[in-house]
């Protein structure tokens, strides 16, 4: 229960920082949100009447507290490009970047684990030392330029991936997959490699310890000792990366949306940020910080499952 | 470890904020989400999908003030008068009209049986309501400056309306388009932006932010036998090489096509050119030393290769310029002005030493990073004026700020930039030049040019009035205004069965005729 709590205070005091922090770059940052929507053909009676329709002609301040009011009823206030509720449009946009990210977690995880064990119980061989230097070239390689070469190589080749837009699963599964898949494969290849790193130290490290050597001259097969002693026992080092690398997921939707024209958060951030759109930025920011925030609760409760000597406190 | 999170949390918006700021394609952002549309095109081509670089700005006709928007809307509304794809004006709600001989009173007689929408018929009432919303007649605030100089504006019977001016103006019927002022339902009145309703060949449908705008066919539109496509999705993708391969992969079936890239889709593609009418120039502040200095602007015009600039940023698709006025605009413009500078490296650097700069001087030119031709041409310039001893540092920032210190604030040596197209020449000559104008950023100051644009509006017969435009482009020339480089041409590509599209001298996707051929 006192976790709980204690987690929740945590929680209200990052979000708190992080729009002060927000607020504040937004102060140093030059631009006017009604001078970049309405461009150069406006007339000053346009720039004049939007602004005070959006209440923009109050000090920055003012409109901070405003908002700040809001978000304690709830309420997260009108983006100024959009002349939309920002709750509207983040709930719009929320199912592709949660699709995307939960996609992109699975395909680590599926690809990560195995190949990290293969290549631990090879160590030192042909395989393993390949394997190491594709993961490092992996982990090298930029998103968005991998986004584009999965775009032009496999999206324009084969007819079922679409290389722009979203389809909802409501819609059709297929349809759903078949904007989702290279945008995660493009997040996902560089944590893969990440990930197959540490999976790769974790069980080496486990291997060379005394109670495996007990477990094998006990004549447990290998399938055994690897699978319900090893892997069981190196997944709290992993899953400290994993909760890093779900961070990160959350950080690199942003940029692999804009290259798969993906109608998500990260996308939209960066609109509402390059037209200065402050309640929207701030609703983004506060998504953001709540999904990392519920990460990491998330891994510290899962620590407590895998070794029962971790308690919640 | 909570630092660790704030700090992870931080830097990933950190990170999008540096993306926004350096990034040129994520700059404007948008999105297609017509990939189940253009499949459901090539089924039953009675649909259309067209890209559009980004999100309109209002849905609402008399707020919305971008470009990009009315590029979309004027499929929904229309004024009493409509554009042409020559630059001149037809009839559009009104069937015919007449101008007292003082040019200060204009007749218009309504088209009857017109529909809205929603199915009203449009009357009087609603003509004489969009005209009050935009003086902010009815309550509200003045909605726009075009107006100011109508006296009254009645309607005597239910299918006449009459507007007064206050003073003579030969451009006034230019305000009178979809674009300056769309006839809109008095009982729509405070939701002209969540549900559009006007009279157009397209009905509003659904409005998606940062994905689509979906417009349905107006079965009961006056102009008999139009529309002829069903639906029309325009999908907004702000990163033009995304664009093109969307429409290779048959996502959109009409964007346009960056200028290198043309060979890419010839054959496989309809192309056409579209003259876009506006001006790529590369200006001064002119208030500011050395730039107030004719002698020293006319230097940079003779140093600056406008055929490098047109082959290697627009490969050649773009026509050279001598003043604000292109070819497009037909005789309004006065044609052998593109050749009074040319290229003479010796002629700018005496003019330069007559001025005071034997030696050159060092400056800057401040660039918008939402399109990269701008930072191209920039490059150019810099190399170009390297020659002549002029030390130029390029400056790239966001549109925004763009916007903000160069176009608003004004706080800058050079630029580079595109003046957008206008339907008429008084519009194109003096926006963003005349001193009559708050628009423009280059502080130009010329006695006689205002005395021209003043002029101008009240002569009514047009030989006369082409005479003073085209003197009003001599002095833009001789006093190196600015070098105004090209019109550059927006090559659009579409899928072969599209036909019917037709080209303004603005920008206007106009839907109403194209249609899917076999």
């Amino acid at each position: 229960m006192m976790y709980i709590l204690r987690r929740i205070i945590l929680l209200i005091t990052t979000i708190l920082l992080v729009s002060i922090i927000t607020f504040g770059v937004f102060q140093i940052l030059p631009g006017d949100p009604v001078r970049t929507m309405l461009g150069t053909e406006a007339d000053p009676t346009q720039i004049e009447n939007l602004r005070s329709e959006l209440g923009l002609d109050r000090p920055l301040y003012e409109q901070y507290v405003d908002w700040m009011k809001g978000l304690l009823t709830g309420q997260l206030g009108n983006s100024i490009r959009f002349s939309m509720p920002v709750k509207e449009l983040l709930f719009d946009r929320l199912p592709v970047t949660m699709s995307l990210a939960g996609l992109t977690l699975i395909i680590v995880l599926i690809i990560s684990l195995p190949l990290g064990m293969f290549a631990a119980r090879r160590q030192n061989k042909l395989s393993d030392v390949s394997l190491s230097t594709v993961t490092q070239i992996g982990m090298a390689v930029p998103s968005f330029w991998l986004g584009m070469m999965l775009i032009l190589y496999i999206g324009l080749q084969f007819s079922f991936f679409k290389i722009s837009g979203y389809i909802p699963w409501t819609q059709s599964v297929a349809g759903a997959l078949s904007t989702l898949i290279l945008p995660a494969l493009t997040i996902a290849i560089p944590q893969i490699a990440v990930n197959f790193r540490y999976v790769r130290t974790a069980i080496l490290e486990q291997v060379q310890l005394d109670y495996v050597r007990t477990i094998r001259s006990k004549g447990m097969s290998e399938q055994n000792v690897m699978y319900k002693h090893v892997l069981k026992n190196s997944m709290i080092p992993i899953l400290t990366v994993f909760g890093l690398i779900m961070a990160e997921v959350v950080a690199g939707t942003i940029i692999v949306e804009q290259v798969f024209s993906l109608p998500g958060i990260g996308q939209l951030l960066i609109t509402a940020i390059s037209n200065r759109d402050f309640p929207l930025v701030q609703g983004i920011v506060m998504y953001i910080t709540v999904a990392v925030v519920m990460i990491n609760f998330i891994v510290d409760v899962l620590y407590s499952v895998l070794d029962p000597r971790i308690r919640l406190r | 470890m909570q630092w660790k999170k704030s700090g992870l949390i931080l830097l990933t918006v950190l990170m999008a904020i540096v993306m926004a700021a350096c990034s040129s394609d994520g700059e404007k952002t948008t999105t297609t989400s017509g990939t189940t549309d253009g499949q459901a095109a090539t089924d039953a081509p009675q649909e259309i999908v067209v890209r559009v670089n980004d999100d309109p700005d209002f849905l609402d006709p008399h707020k919305a003030t971008a470009s990009i928007s009315y590029q979309m809307i004027l499929n929904i509304f229309e004024g009493l008068m409509a554009p042409e794809t020559d630059g001149s004006l037809k009839e559009g709600l009104a069937e015919s009209y007449e101008i007292s001989e003082n040019g200060l009173t204009y007749t218009f007689k309504i088209r009857q049986g017109v529909k809205f929408h929603n199915g009203d018929d449009l009357t009087m009432e609603d003509i004489q309501y969009s005209f009050d919303r935009l003086m902010g007649k009815n309550g509200g605030e003045k909605m726009s400056n075009s107006f100011d100089n109508v006296a009254s504006t009645e309607a005597p019977d239910a299918s006449t309306f009459v507007i007064k001016l206050k003073e003579p103006n030969s451009n006034f019927l230019y305000s009178l388009t979809g674009r300056q002022s769309a006839i809109i339902p008095k009982s729509n009145d405070g939701k002209h932006n969540e549900n559009p309703i006007g009279t157009g060949p397209f009905a509003f449908v659904k409005y998606a932010p940062g994905t689509n705008l979906e417009l349905k066919k107006n079965e009961q539109y006056w102009q008999e036998g139009l529309p002829y496509l069903n639906k029309v999705t325009f999908a907004f993708q702000s990163d033009d090489q995304a664009a093109i391969m969307s429409l290779m992969a048959n996502e959109v079936d009409l964007t346009s096509v960056p200028w290198h890239r043309v060979s890419e889709v010839e054959g496989s593609y309809n192309l056409s050119h579209q003259n876009n009418n506006s001006s790529l120039i590369v200006t001064f502040n002119e208030t500011k030393a050395p730039f107030d200095n004719v002698k020293v602007r006319q230097a940079i015009n003779y140093a600056i290769s406008k055929a490098d600039i047109i082959d290697s940023v627009f490969a050649g698709y773009a026509v050279p310029l001598g003043s604000n006025m292109s070819p497009a605009m037909g005789d309004f413009q006065k044609k052998g002005l593109e050749s009074m500078y040319e290229r003479d490296v010796e002629k700018a650097k005496a003019l330069l030493a007559e001025a005071g700069y034997p030696d050159g001087f060092k400056t800057k030119i401040t660039v918008s990073s939402h399109n990269d031709i701008y930072s191209n041409i920039a490059q150019i310039v810099v190399a170009n004026l390297q020659e002549i001893g002029i030390d130029v540092e390029i400056e790239v920032v966001e549109w925004g700020i763009w916007l903000d210190r160069v176009y608003f604030g004004r706080d800058y040596a050079m630029t580079t930039i595109d003046l957008t197209g206008r339907a008429s020449a008084f519009e194109v000559l003096n926006d963003y030049i005349s001193t009559n104008d708050s628009e423009n950023f280059f502080l130009f100051k010329n006695e006689e040019y205002d005395k021209i644009m003043a002029d101008v509006l009240k002569e009514t017969d047009q030989a006369k009035q082409i005479e003073y435009y085209h003197r009003a482009q001599e002095i833009l020339a001789e006093q190196a205004t600015a070098v105004y480089i090209a019109d550059y041409q927006i090559v659009w590509g579409s899928d072969k069965q599209v036909t019917g599209l037709k080209s303004y001298p603005f920008w206007f996707h106009d839907m109403s005729e194209v249609k899917f051929s076999n």
